[in-house]
């Protein structure tokens, strides 16, 4: 049997220790002797499925299902050229990355319990976390969530659990996927969310600041927001302070190369969807949700924390720390019901940040943000193609509106070879005809020319 | 060991990025910008490459050697379903891209990969349906939690606790808890298994339902399982099994013959797909016929022209847990692996894991306190309140011993309400060769603990660092190099 070592001989020697028998004629009689505290009636006798593949089988097989992704005609998914973003991102992940967090001392452990045996893992993290400080200009940042989602999710329970209240301030220019995700998870719970309208493209400052009161928890905003568009929420985060309440900002990482850093913004708790520090998109996960705060905050931050200590011969250790906060001490008293997060995620966001490095970091950025300007200028140089929020400075995402329904034009340029541009109707009603395109670093002058020249051609 | 920031060497480079091919230049003002870079490190790919070597050498996986931890199901994770994972047509799909028009139809493989690990949890567990979004288990058990919430919201029931057995993982009171419900606990009979009596005085018509770990954390099977699910049915409550220990009876029984209505499973322990040294796992949660349109959206589905969609119109649904789809990654991984040990090897799974744990529980009752001395399913607990009655051995100096042999421990120190618990997991995948050398270990252990005990307390002596002080760490908060 596959991934089983032990031999008929072998098992029968075993049941044998144990004080059961192994008839010849039915050697599996013994072995059911093992359920015996299973009833009968609620055994089964056999499952209704296939007949195992071998490897070399199952390997031919889901290649070919990855390969022949498509079953249109005209193109094959992974061969489409990608100007879709949205928070998930087609970066270029270095060799490097991948040949490190294959090492199996790495992916076939667990939760570092033994911090003897986990050392590497232990001081990863630790080194993870600093990362994330130093991106964000935070003093504090757990180990992992599962995604930029949930995240946003847990720093609300955070709030809520530093300022007793229960109000929540989130505007629409936060990523919609997670607005929905926040809803969801929240709707057993007595929760006051007020949601603001965004103003042309930015955050509504005007009306958030109005309706910060000292019931709200906290106001939550995305920089750059769902639209690409770069904002400040300096004055949020004041006025906010003011009422006791605090700023979560929900942020894309690698724009932290070049943009002004919540810490800057004075924001309390930071999140974001870690996937474009060195993970592939991989339709939607494992992902990476990073969480950071001020350092008086950290008792009650959710997830695993790695610590810095001395073993008994006074040698530098990383341990597990915190952990009266988790819940496998606290039970239902918890600062969240997180266990198994995204720690090999977390490995790979620290060593794609190494490999890049405090230059490379910032010269990433920098060219995601040149290469949008450009593709900006060809797009909105095409006639009936217009820019929705002019002038408003923005990351490496941008939003045009077209002359029809957005959506009536992916379908074409997907036969065109692009995957571009993603309809905002699905989220914005009042935006039907408008279109959220992303370039990185990875897109070329070429690609986006020829982008440019498609689009024409279909308008 | 320094720190990778402790290495760094100012203006050395390892990638390079660039040179630009485009004639703009983003229009950004100052104040936009951050003030100063963040200060990551500056080494060479080859620095780099070998910090993250060492690291790799203080570390141990199940690649290592044997890995007992209790409750994880640290099995062998096969090599060939990495290998299908990083395939381009899986690892380069955009999420997004079946939300656009026409983008469905070239997204088939991935969407059918979902359906059709789907199909076969179903198959597996004995449930109606699943979502695959949850991204591990306690995630999954937060979904159960809203599901049951919706269920109850939606038939206008007025519920506020949860049951929840005091053997069972942590993450069960804490997943009720955030889901907005007051947890109440019931205690663990003499026999090892929730204690019946306790259970039907706590049963009213507020209990929105019980969360079971079967086999519980200490191994064992409760044989009322089918009777405790009517009892809960009777006050119009829902089941919800936590799968964390599915690999005890895979293949074997059903949880939804049992009549549970929620179910979640791991994919990181019972369908072999590795940990990550603390994630990424996934956890799909099926449930029955009545909760299907509570389930998140959305939802693959196979259309009668035979293409896979995905379904968002579900008005009930209780939302999004994830993002998109789940941990499509691993969710591949476990599909793989589920095609390869098929229906013969999957029923092979229970039997071997059983046999291995029962076996080690045999070979060493007379060496350490047995908590419960009956057949156990995929794991036995053990205490050492002998030893530390006898010498002060504890079961962490016994881990800790264990760790100079060679051995990860097995987890200590839980389930809690055993005292000095050591609670050992073998898996189907170890041979008898290893389990009989870690036996010869652990009785080679029980020995010195009687007989030289001051050699188990300086243990362990062949790693970088031992026994950390972790009171230090909390009271010197040290969490970040800034």
């Amino acid at each position: 049997m596959p991934f089983i070592s032990n031999t008929p001989q072998q098992q029968k020697q075993m049941l044998a220790e144990i004080g059961l028998t192994m008839d010849e004629p039915s050697p599996s009689k013994g072995l059911d002797e093992l359920f015996a505290d299973i009833p009968p009636e609620i055994r089964c006798s056999s499952l209704d499925l296939p007949a195992g593949l071998t490897e070399q089988q199952v390997h031919k097989a889901l290649t070919e299902i990855a390969e022949k992704d498509s079953v249109s005609p005209v193109r094959d998914a992974a061969r489409l050229t990608c100007f879709l973003g949205g928070g998930f991102y087609d970066h270029f992940i270095p060799a490097a990355v991948y040949s490190i967090i294959s090492r199996s001392e790495f992916y076939t452990a667990y939760t570092p319990y033994q911090p003897e045996l986990s050392q590497g893992t232990l001081q990863a993290i630790y080194e993870y976390q600093s990362a994330i400080c130093r991106l964000t200009g935070m003093e504090a940042a757990n180990a992992s969530l599962y995604d930029g989602g949930t995240a946003i999710y847990e720093a609300v329970m955070m709030a809520m659990r530093i300022t007793g209240r229960n109000k929540i301030i989130i505007d629409d220019s936060v990523n919609p996927i997670y607005r929905v995700m926040i809803r969801s998870y929240t709707m057993n719970l007595q929760i006051d969310f007020e949601h603001t309208n965004s103003s042309d493209g930015l955050a509504n400052h005007e009306q958030i600041l109005n309706d910060i009161d000292d019931k709200t928890a906290a106001v939550i905003l995305q920089n750059p927001n769902f639209f690409g568009c770069i904002d400040d929420f300096t004055d949020i985060a004041d006025a906010a302070h003011k009422k006791g309440a605090l700023l979560i900002v929900s942020s894309y990482p690698l724009s932290l190369g070049i943009l002004k850093t919540p810490a800057e913004m004075d924001a309390d708790i930071v999140t974001g969807e870690g996937q474009s520090l060195g993970m592939p998109l991989s339709f939607g996960g494992p992902y990476l949700g990073f969480m950071a705060t001020r350092k008086k905050y950290v008792r009650k931050m959710p997830g695993r924390i790695v610590g810095e200590t001395k073993d008994r011969f006074e040698r530098r250790s990383f341990v597990l720390t915190l952990q009266a906060r988790e819940q496998h001490i606290r039970r239902d008293k918890a600062t969240s019901n997180i266990c198994t997060n995204e720690g090999l995620c977390a490995l790979t966001a620290l060593v794609y940040m190494s490999l890049l490095g405090k230059e490379g970091l910032r010269e990433t950025a920098q060219l995601c943000a040149d290469k949008a300007q450009y593709a900006y200028e060809r797009l909105t140089a095409i006639p009936k193609v217009e820019p929705r929020f002019k002038d408003r400075p923005f990351f490496n995402e941008f939003v045009i509106d077209l002359p029809f329904e957005a959506a009536d034009v992916t379908a074409e340029l997907i036969e065109k070879g692009f995957a571009v541009g993603f309809p905002l109707s699905r989220y914005y009603r009042k935006m039907e005809k408008s279109m959220l395109i992303c370039v990185t670093e990875k897109r070329t002058s070429r690609q986006i020319s020829d982008l440019a020249e498609a689009l024409e051609r279909v308008l | 060991m320094k720190l990778i920031f402790e290495k760094s060497v100012p203006g050395r480079r390892a990638l390079r990025t660039g040179p630009t091919d485009v004639t703009a230049t983003a229009n950004i003002k100052k104040d936009l910008l951050r003030e100063t870079p963040a200060v990551l490190p500056e080494l060479s790919e080859l620095d780099v490459v070998r910090h993250f070597t060492e690291l790799s050498r203080r570390n141990f996986g199940i690649d290592n050697n044997f890995y007992p931890l209790g409750s994880c199901t640290m099995k062998y994770n096969p090599k060939v379903t990495e290998r299908i994972a990083a395939c381009p047509g899986f690892a380069d799909l955009h999420p997004l891209l079946p939300q656009l028009r026409m983008g469905r139809m070239l997204t088939q493989g991935a969407l059918r990969v979902i359906y059709e690990t789907d199909v076969l949890l179903r198959q597996i567990t004995g449930m109606a349906g699943f979502t695959m979004q949850p991204m591990a288990g306690a995630n999954g058990e937060l979904t159960g939690m809203m599901i049951t919430a919706a269920y109850h919201r939606d038939r206008s029931n007025k519920k506020t606790t949860i049951l929840i057995p005091d053997s069972g993982h942590g993450t069960n009171p804490a997943s009720a808890a955030v889901a907005g419900y007051k947890v109440v606990s019931i205690p663990t009979g003499k026999n090892g298994v929730m204690d019946f009596d306790a259970f039907k005085k706590s049963l009213n018509d507020e209990v929105a339902g019980l969360m079971l770990t079967c086999p519980n954390t200490l191994g064992l099977f409760n044989p009322q399982i089918k009777l405790i699910c009517d009892l809960i049915r009777s006050v119009d409550g829902l089941t919800y099994y936590d799968g964390a220990n599915l690999n005890a009876i895979v293949g074997k029984a059903r949880p939804g013959d049992f009549g549970f209505d929620i179910v979640h499973l791991n994919l990181h322990k019972t369908f072999a797909t590795p940990h990550g040294g603390g994630g990424p796992g996934a956890g799909p949660v099926g449930v029955n016929e009545k909760l299907l349109e509570f389930l998140p959206v959305s939802i693959v589905v196979k259309k009668d022209d035979g293409t896979y969609a995905l379904e968002y119109d579900r008005p009930k649904s209780i939302g999004y847990i994830a993002p998109f789809y789940g941990n499509f990654g691993v969710i591949l991984k476990a599909y793989a692996y589920i095609l390869m040990l098929g229906k013969e090897g999957l029923s092979r799974v229970a039997e071997n894991a059983v046999l291995n744990a029962n076996y080690i529980k045999e070979k060493l009752k007379n060496h350490y306190n047995l908590v419960f001395d009956r057949l156990c399913m995929h794991e036995c607990v053990f205490s050492t309140t002998k030893q530390m009655a006898e010498n002060n051995i504890h079961a962490l100096d016994i881990a800790k011993a264990l760790i100079d042999r060679g051995f990860h421990p097995p987890t200590v120190y839980f389930p809690i309400i055993v005292k000095e618990a050591m609670m050992i997991e073998p898996t189907e995948t170890e041979s008898k060769e290893t389990l009989d050398a870690f036996i010869d270990a652990m009785i080679d252990i029980a020995q010195l603990a009687e007989n030289a005990p001051q050699k188990l307390k300086s243990a362990p002596i062949t790693t970088c660092v031992s026994r950390p002080d972790e009171t230090a760490a909390a009271r010197n908060l040290n969490i970040a190099s800034l």
